[in-house]
């Protein structure tokens, strides 16, 4: 499943009071850093770094690492949530934390070792490079972020503290914006059709098809949706009948959010990769005192090791680059050292121009698909698995000569957006009460039922009109059906 | 040099600096899981061992009803489908292994997580509710949030002079500043000026000091009922140990909300088999004994307690008894005649009566105790504890209950 944070968190046991640091160090570190990100040709945004405690960290997480983000509960369940965690010292905090704003925005615990600040902030060069330059990030308006969500932050409070609205309105509309905010366009670089453009498609269709007279082409450019709808906020934004202008306006802030955070989650693997194959790279070039670099080797390991059963990000990321720019040098795997590769010379120009092309034009997925081949899935040990019938989970592949492609492919189906099932609206019959029609594009997977149930029943909220989902149990077609009377299934 | 310097922000030395975006989100969310709790108190007091512990006691509860949800996969295909013995259509998902993954390995026995309705088996975020952490005092202040004592402020009001609360008692021409009564002051100045002839001047004589007016306050006399709670539990040898669990945890229900609710009641443990002892909050809820059963004792105890500190026309009295009802037969005639009495002297008798041997006593009680204080519950499981509890205190019950006047009236017309 994707997750949503913005900035992505690594989980390490706290750090004792008392920092072995001061901000001299700090800004002296900067200085050695950036020289080595301008030699490897790194290209960033203006980089701010920000100290602050852990509980400011708990409340940067919770809020995506933007403290003037609009109030929702869910928030605050984040946040002792995390708390919780970082109490009973069962996680750590992140000891890093970007915003990819530009300039870009980056926290620095107080409580964290000499180490791990350097660390972080080498880390944080690569993450501004990769938002800088990753094609997914490209219409985020890096500039305007931070104003933005802060106009959005107080529109929604206004709401909130007006009388005739109040926070017992808002609450559910934003619930159930939440719920739906996933149901969205995936490829950010496909441009939405404006009306008239749908309409003039429509039209040339018509003009090559003789059997569609005038008065059938007609009757199709009367309906509201000419073409199928992925985002389902902007469709309730846009179609929904009974709506206020408030919510409509809450609707829409919902959306630019998830449009937000759709390339955190389409880049996790390769954006935490990156950053960790460079922090790697500048570290281990850095001239770090012996107990310093003693101290980034365990802190590294504990970054890139896997999640045995599950997939660490930065682990997979990590190696997936680390293949790549071995393979791009000509080095073995024999020849591999685990230091630092030899990146500066003209060879190394070459190898470091390849990688920063894949990673201007490639988001999970497609990194993965070009990049992940069975060596590298043999070395990490990426097995599939399932439930049994019992409930037992169990290793069904490995990634053996005959199945390691298979184990791709699953693996491939949850990164990124693959764990959000695609759902579109097919039709708004205006005669019988606007009634929505859905349908649940489908692959080999089955929606959760109780999910399904719980996000339908949100849509209504704002639908407020019947609304039914067509998809698929056991191979055969149901319908999700939704009304006044609340939920049902007809199969 | 292709990279500009960065910027550094040192932490705010002061703590105003500092502030807490999330506090009112927090606080929201709490509230949500407050409500939550309410609604799932039937089950949460059956599943959690909360009998006896102490008020700071941190319990884990599943909280239902503010879980996020968005669209997603539960089942999916197995695309060939080979894996032996796979549920059909579960999900599949992909994972890192030690270099060692073998094929048919079991990542997870699937006793607890596998058997989770949302079929999310192998995924991270497969707990299909959402547990929360809270402590024991808390719990309890949101059960009892919808219920009180029945019948209370009847018998006569003992009258305390509580210190922190005044009330206003007209005014008086001395004062602090902080009393003034600026429109007293002002209605003398006018009158002055009215009386001297000087309110049409365009400079009148200003204010002085006979003109200020401050408020009188004095202390407010607040009437508390007494109340007193006695709590008779059969200990004898035929309640095993389910059937003392389910009357410990009747009784602790009882016992916290009492505490909780009413600061000035007292409350007096008794337990019986044959002979009857009063004993102390730990060994009313911890100790175990055995014998025969004669609930007489109980009462008769009970009602020695009564006569000797808690008389029926100053103090509102409840007296709750839970026994399995198997009481010897011939102490049943013994023990109806403490009833009536009981009955006669307290707003309420409540009697609970776990898994019966035979009929029980709900029935010879019913007959014999008409009066509508007398009220009887059953329950059998521990699922049934909490709205046998609600039963007793709700606030459906208090609509029609009649006091002991009230039934003494009738029987004597």
């Amino acid at each position: 499943m994707p997750d949503e944070k913005v900035a992505s968190g690594k989980n390490l046991a706290p750090q004792a009071e008392g920092a072995d640091w001061s901000m001299t160090d700090l800004v002296a570190w900067d200085e050695r850093i950036r020289v080595l990100v301008d030699d490897f040709g790194l290209d960033c945004f203006e980089q701010e770094f920000e100290v602050c405690d852990h509980e400011q960290m708990l409340g940067f997480m919770a809020y995506h690492g933007m403290p003037a983000h609009y109030p929702h509960w869910s928030f605050g369940k984040s946040f002792e949530q995390q708390k919780t965690y970082y109490d009973l010292q069962v996680s750590g905090l992140p000891y890093e934390m970007v915003i990819n704003s530009n300039p870009s925005v980056a926290y620095l615990m107080r409580g964290n070792s000499l180490c791990l600040q350097i660390l972080t902030m080498a880390h944080v060069y690569g993450h501004n490079d990769f938002f800088k330059n990753n094609f997914t990030f490209r219409h985020t308006d890096p500039k305007g972020l931070l104003a933005r969500i802060n106009v959005h932050g107080n529109r929604i409070r206004d709401y909130m503290a007006d009388p005739s609205i109040g926070v017992e309105k808002v609450e559910p509309v934003l619930d159930a914006c939440h719920a739906l905010s996933l149901q969205i366009s995936r490829n950010p670089a496909v441009k939405r059709l404006s009306r008239e453009k749908q309409e003039d498609r429509l039209i040339d269709a018509a003009n090559k098809d003789p059997k569609i007279d005038d008065k059938k082409l007609a009757k199709e450019l009367g309906k509201p949706l000419l073409e199928a709808e992925e985002d389902l906020l902007i469709l309730i934004r846009d179609h929904a009948p009974d709506l206020k202008d408030w919510e409509r306006d809450i609707v829409n802030i919902a959306h630019q959010e998830a449009m937000y955070f759709l390339p955190q989650i389409e880049t996790k693997i390769i954006n935490e990769g990156w950053a960790s194959f460079w922090h790697h790279q500048i570290m281990s070039s850095l001239d770090l005192p012996h107990g310093t670099r003693m101290e980034f080797m365990v802190r590294h390991h504990q970054v890139i090791r896997p999640t045995p059963g599950n997939i660490n990000p930065y682990h997979l990321g990590f190696e997936t680059w680390r293949a790549i720019a071995k393979d791009a040098l000509g080095l073995s795997d024999e020849e591999d050292d685990g230091g630092p590769l030899p990146l500066l010379g003209a060879t190394g120009k070459e190898a470091r121009q390849a990688m920063f092309n894949i990673r201007e034009v490639d988001r999970d997925v497609s990194f993965l698909r070009q990049h992940l081949n069975e060596n590298l899935m043999r070395k990490m040990d990426i097995f599939s698995y399932g439930p049994t019938q019992q409930g037992d989970l169990v290793v069904n592949k490995v990634s053996d000569e005959e199945n390691w492609q298979s184990v791709k492919q699953t693996l491939l189906r949850q990164v990124g957006m693959g764990g959000v099932p695609i759902i579109k609206a097919i039709d708004i019959d205006v005669k019988r009460g606007h009634k929505l029609k859905l349908l649940h594009e489908q692959g080999e997977r089955e929606l959760d039922p109780e999910h399904a149930r719980h996000s339908l029943n949100h849509l209504f909220d704002l639908w407020r009109r019947p609304v039914d989902l067509e998809t698929k149990v056991d191979g055969k077609a149901i319908l999700y059906l939704v009304n006044d009377e609340g939920f049902s299934v007809k199969e | 040099m292709g990279q500009p310097r960065a910027i550094f922000r040192d932490y705010p030395a002061q703590e105003s600096l500092r502030s807490d975006r999330s506090a009112g989100d927090r606080a929201r969310h709490r509230h949500k899981v407050r409500e939550a709790i309410r609604d799932n108190i039937a089950d949460i007091v059956a599943e959690q061992p909360i009998i006896g512990r102490s008020g700071d006691t941190i319990i884990k509860i599943p909280v239902r009803g503010i879980k996020e949800y968005r669209f997603t996969y539960g089942k999916g295909g197995d695309g060939d489908g080979k894996g032996e013995g796979a549920a059909k259509g579960q999900e599949q998902r992909a994972g890192t292994g030690d270099g060692t993954t073998q094929e048919g390995q079991i990542l997870k026995k699937g006793d607890q997580e596998g058997q989770d309705p949302g079929g999310e088996g192998g995924s991270e975020e497969g707990v299909d509710y959402y547990e929360t952490e809270i402590m024991l005092e808390e719990l309890v202040e949101i059960m009892f949030e919808d219920l009180e004592l029945p019948n209370m402020e009847r018998r006569r009001m003992r009258e305390t002079l509580s210190e922190r609360n005044l009330k206003r008692a007209g005014i008086q021409r001395a004062g602090t500043p902080a009393t003034l009564d600026k429109k007293k002051t002002l209605r003398s100045l006018i009158r002055r000026r009215l009386a001297g002839g000087t309110a049409h001047l365009t400079d009148p004589p200003p204010l002085r000091r006979d003109d200020l007016r401050y408020k009188r306050r004095k202390p407010k006399i607040k009437k508390e009922s007494n109340a007193a709670i006695i709590c008779i539990m059969d200990t004898s040898g035929s309640m095993d140990t389910t059937k003392k669990y389910l009357a410990r945890s009747f009784f602790f229900l009882l016992y916290q909300f009492v505490k909780r609710r009413y600061r000035a009641v007292e409350v007096v443990f008794i337990a019986h088999h044959t002979t009857a002892k009063e004993v102390t909050e730990h060994e009313f809820f911890h100790k175990g004994e055995s014998g025969g059963t004669m609930i007489s004792s109980g009462y008769k105890k009970a009602l020695g307690i009564i006569a000797e500190r808690y008389h029926p026309d100053v103090w509102n009295l409840y007296a709750f008894h839970s026994s399995d009802g198997d009481n010897f037969s011939s102490d049943n005639e013994a023990m109806l005649e403490c009833a009536k009495k009981l009955c006669m002297a307290c707003n309420l008798f409540g009697y609970g009566e776990i898994k019966p041997w035979g009929n029980g006593l709900i029935e010879t009680f019913k007959k014999n105790l008409p009066g509508k204080n007398f009220m009887p519950v059953t329950f059998d499981s521990k699922e049934e504890v909490w709205p046998a509890f609600k039963k007793l205190l709700g606030k459906e019950r208090r609509a029609n209950s009649r006091t002991p006047q009230q039934v003494k009236e009738a029987e004597d017309a």
